[in-house]
């Protein structure tokens, strides 16, 4: 018998002796962070960086694969009581010698997981983690010539960038509203006096917002450089617009940070993916009924709201609680009560 | 169904201005959830997983007496609490709020031979939306025991008190017939179903499981004292089930508690349906370990009225409730558990025997039952 095939019989052994629960039940109690878990990490540490943002440093467990300057990963973290998944680009170096992660998140107005992060999470919180993801990374081969654009916090996946990998020919162009705002502003003059960085800062609150044809006077080769953009949409459009202009869209790479917001009203259009139907609902109708009505087959018991008989995933859009009003956005996970919810703007339901 | 209707003092409007008032009782709790609650929780599950492990460890050593009697308690009290204030109210949802996927209706599973999901679908479905109507909740004397005068009597029914006392001593057992409607399926036609077939093939794999765990790899692994392990288990179990059945007859029979005819529940509002779960049901008072113990169903008349709210909440849920039942001039029974037990038993006992004076409303009303 293979050593596999062993510990495969063993582990079928030690689940009898855990029934119903499953042997990582138990393990978790004291070992969360094992080989073999789901993917958590342990907040160990969080840094302020400027009045708004904080760097989070983070113990991933054993099962953590490491991940490429540029790419980020969502965290999963418990907010009063709920919890609710963001993505943060990862700010570390890839090698960093200790093992541990960090991501650096600006507090946004009204943002639940943002503003507990910076302001509220503790050293010693465990929290959900994903592998790290995404294409906007460096190339194999290295390019002769750099440019970083960027804005506000579309500073931290290019941070994981320089950290990480040295360039003959680097020049960052970013913009925040006053100097104060700037997040890693000592580290990046630090870079700057070295001579390893060609750095200039855009201060929106003073100088308006940046032009992207202003490039032409701040970074005359712009045109012949390799260059990643990260911050909002408007300043990646305007770039966007500009590269194609030029005929050099193929150098420029581009991150976008979700918008978090949803749009929510009264009813909308349903869709219920699983099944392949779309039709409109309004406001007040529950989504139970709205399914029913259109032929898709919805699991269901009380239709009152006390049996949760008819939980079904959220997969897009919003709905609302027709008992209290609460609003629910959909997020990875997130199961809605069809026969108390009805469509607050367009929704998709997984069935 | 009661010759007198402990409501017939409220007018349709007062019962709907009740419902509003029981709405806006659980609006705030809803408002106020959050970190607390969720802490509440995981405390509870991580200390019923390391009691179930602490006393599972004595009991590798239950050759010797007291390390039998302390793993024997522990374990009893763990398996109780994995029952009752943990696998009944993450059953209902009372959770689901936290999104953790380890602590959702959706995919718990307990220490208990009826699948989670089946009992959900009698439980939270069945019973908490047809509370004590007689005819739809089967919970009311789970199908084989006459709970109501209005009932008609069958001499079958002279042997209820031992019906009821060996349902109380493998109660788990019962609970998963009940889920499966054993009674009703076992007719020729109905055993086919390959839906029937397929519950009962979850219910026989769960049993293999829970059997095998309990009676055979734990007593396996503790090797010189398999017996006394085994008999430890055993006696776990028997404390487990006989709590949760006394628990539970204390929820909707003891003296007091009112049922309800099958055409009572058409077209009724949300006010009458809040109404009917306060005069069906009935509370245990006693101390916070007391409630603790029975997973807060010592506060049954709060559960039934917000079944999805967390259970940590009901003992202060449970102040605004009474107060509304004194606003109203209703009952609200309630009384230490050896009180409710007995009551619950007295009615068990009296029922056996067919009534002593047979009243008019009582036989016509008994026929509609049958006929149902
Ligand atoms: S059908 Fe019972 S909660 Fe929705």
């Amino acid at each position: 018998m293979t050593s596999a095939t062993l510990r495969g019989r063993a582990w079928k052994l030690l689940e009898m002796v855990t029934t119903p629960l499953l042997p990582s039940d138990y393990l978790d109690l004291v070992s969360p962070l094992r080989a073999g878990a789901d993917l958590r990490g342990r907040i160990e540490a969080v840094h302020p960086e400027t009045g708004d943002a904080s760097t989070v440093v983070i113990r991933p467990g054993r099962g953590w694969r490491g991940h490429t300057a540029g790419q980020y990963l969502r965290i999963g973290v418990d907010v009063d009581g709920r919890r609710l998944w963001r993505a943060y680009s990862i700010t570390s170096p890839t090698d960093r010698r200790d093992g541990r992660l960090t991501i650096t998140v600006k507090a946004v107005p009204d943002g639940k997981v943002s503003n507990h992060l910076v302001r509220r999470a503790a050293p010693g919180t465990l929290v959900q983690l994903e592998q790290a993801t995404g294409d906007f990374v460096l190339p194999q081969a290295k390019p002769a010539k750099v440019l970083y654009l960027t804005a506000g916090s579309g500073i931290t996946p290019v941070m994981g960038m320089l950290r990480d990998t040295d360039f003959a020919d680097v020049v960052l162009v970013h913009c925040a509203p006053r100097p104060r705002d700037v997040i890693f502003r000592d580290e990046l003059h630090g870079l700057a006096a070295n001579g390893r960085l060609r750095l200039t800062e855009v201060h929106t609150g003073t100088d308006g917002r940046l032009d992207v044809a202003r490039l032409d006077e701040l970074v005359p080769d712009w045109a012949e450089r390799e260059t990643w953009a990260c911050g909002p949409a408007g300043l990646l459009d305007a770039a966007e617009e500009h590269w194609a202009a030029h005929g050099v869209r193929e150098l420029l790479h581009t991150e976008r940070f979700r918008p978090a917001t949803v749009v929510t009203g009264e009813g909308g259009e349903v869709t219920f993916s699983a099944t392949g139907r779309t039709v409109d609902a309004d406001g007040a109708t529950p989504l139970l009924d709205v399914g029913e009505e259109a032929g898709v087959l919805m699991p269901s018991g009380c239709r009152m709201g006390i049996c949760f008989g008819c939980v079904t995933p959220l997969k897009a859009g919003a709905v609302r609680d027709l008992r209290t009003g609460e609003i629910t956005e959909a997020e990875p996970g997130v199961l809605i009560q069809t026969c108390v919810s009805a469509a607050a703007g367009p929704c998709d339901i997984e069935r | 169904m009661t010759a007198i209707d402990p409501t017939a003092h409220l007018t349709a409007e007062q019962i709907e201005e009740l419902g509003r008032e029981l709405d806006a009782i659980r609006d705030e709790v809803i408002a106020d959830r959050g970190e607390q609650d969720a802490a509440y929780i995981r405390k509870v599950i991580s200390a019923q997983r390391k009691l179930e492990l602490a006393s599972r460890g004595v009991l590798l050593f239950s050759l010797f007496p007291p390390a039998w009697l302390i793993g024997t308690a522990g374990l009893s009290v763990a398996k109780i609490m994995d029952n009752m204030e943990i696998g009944h109210n993450v059953l209902h949802g009372q959770w689901d709020w936290m999104r953790d996927p380890k602590i959702h209706s959706t995919t718990w599973e307990w220490d208990h031979v009826s699948p989670s999901d089946q009992w959900k679908h009698s439980h939270n479905e069945l019973h908490h939306t047809y509370t004590n109507v007689i005819g739809k909740d089967n919970d009311l004397g789970y199908g084989i025991m006459r709970v109501d005068e209005d009932q008609k009597w069958q001499p079958f029914h002279l042997g209820q008190p031992l019906w009821n006392l060996v349902n109380a001593c493998f109660f788990e057992y019962g609970i998963a017939a009940y889920d499966l409607e054993l009674g009703k399926n076992l007719g020729k036609r109905r055993r086919k179903d390959p839906e029937f077939r397929a519950r009962a093939r979850a219910v026989g794999r769960k049993i293999r499981k829970q059997v095998l765990k309990d009676y055979v790899i734990h007593p396996l692994l503790s090797g010189p004292s398999f017996l006394p392990t085994l008999a430890a288990t055993f006696t776990a179990n028997l404390v487990r089930n006989v709590w949760s059945h006394s628990v539970i007859m204390c929820g909707h029979f003891p003296e007091g508690v009112q049922v309800f005819e099958r055409r009572s529940i058409d077209g009724e509002t949300r006010g009458q349906w809040y109404l009917r779960q306060m005069m069906g049901s009935a509370n245990i008072s006693g101390s916070r370990a007391m409630h603790f113990m029975t997973g807060n169903l010592s506060h049954q008349i709060e559960h039934h009225l917000f079944p999805d709210l967390p259970s940590n909440r009901y003992a202060e849920v449970a102040v605004k409730v009474r107060a509304l039942f004194e606003k109203y001039e209703l009952e609200y029974v309630t009384g230490p558990l050896p009180k409710q037990v007995f009551s619950a038993w007295r009615k068990v006992v009296r029922l056996s025997l067919p009534n002593r004076k047979p009243k008019v409303r009582a036989s016509k009303r008994g026929q509609e039952v049958l006929a149902a």
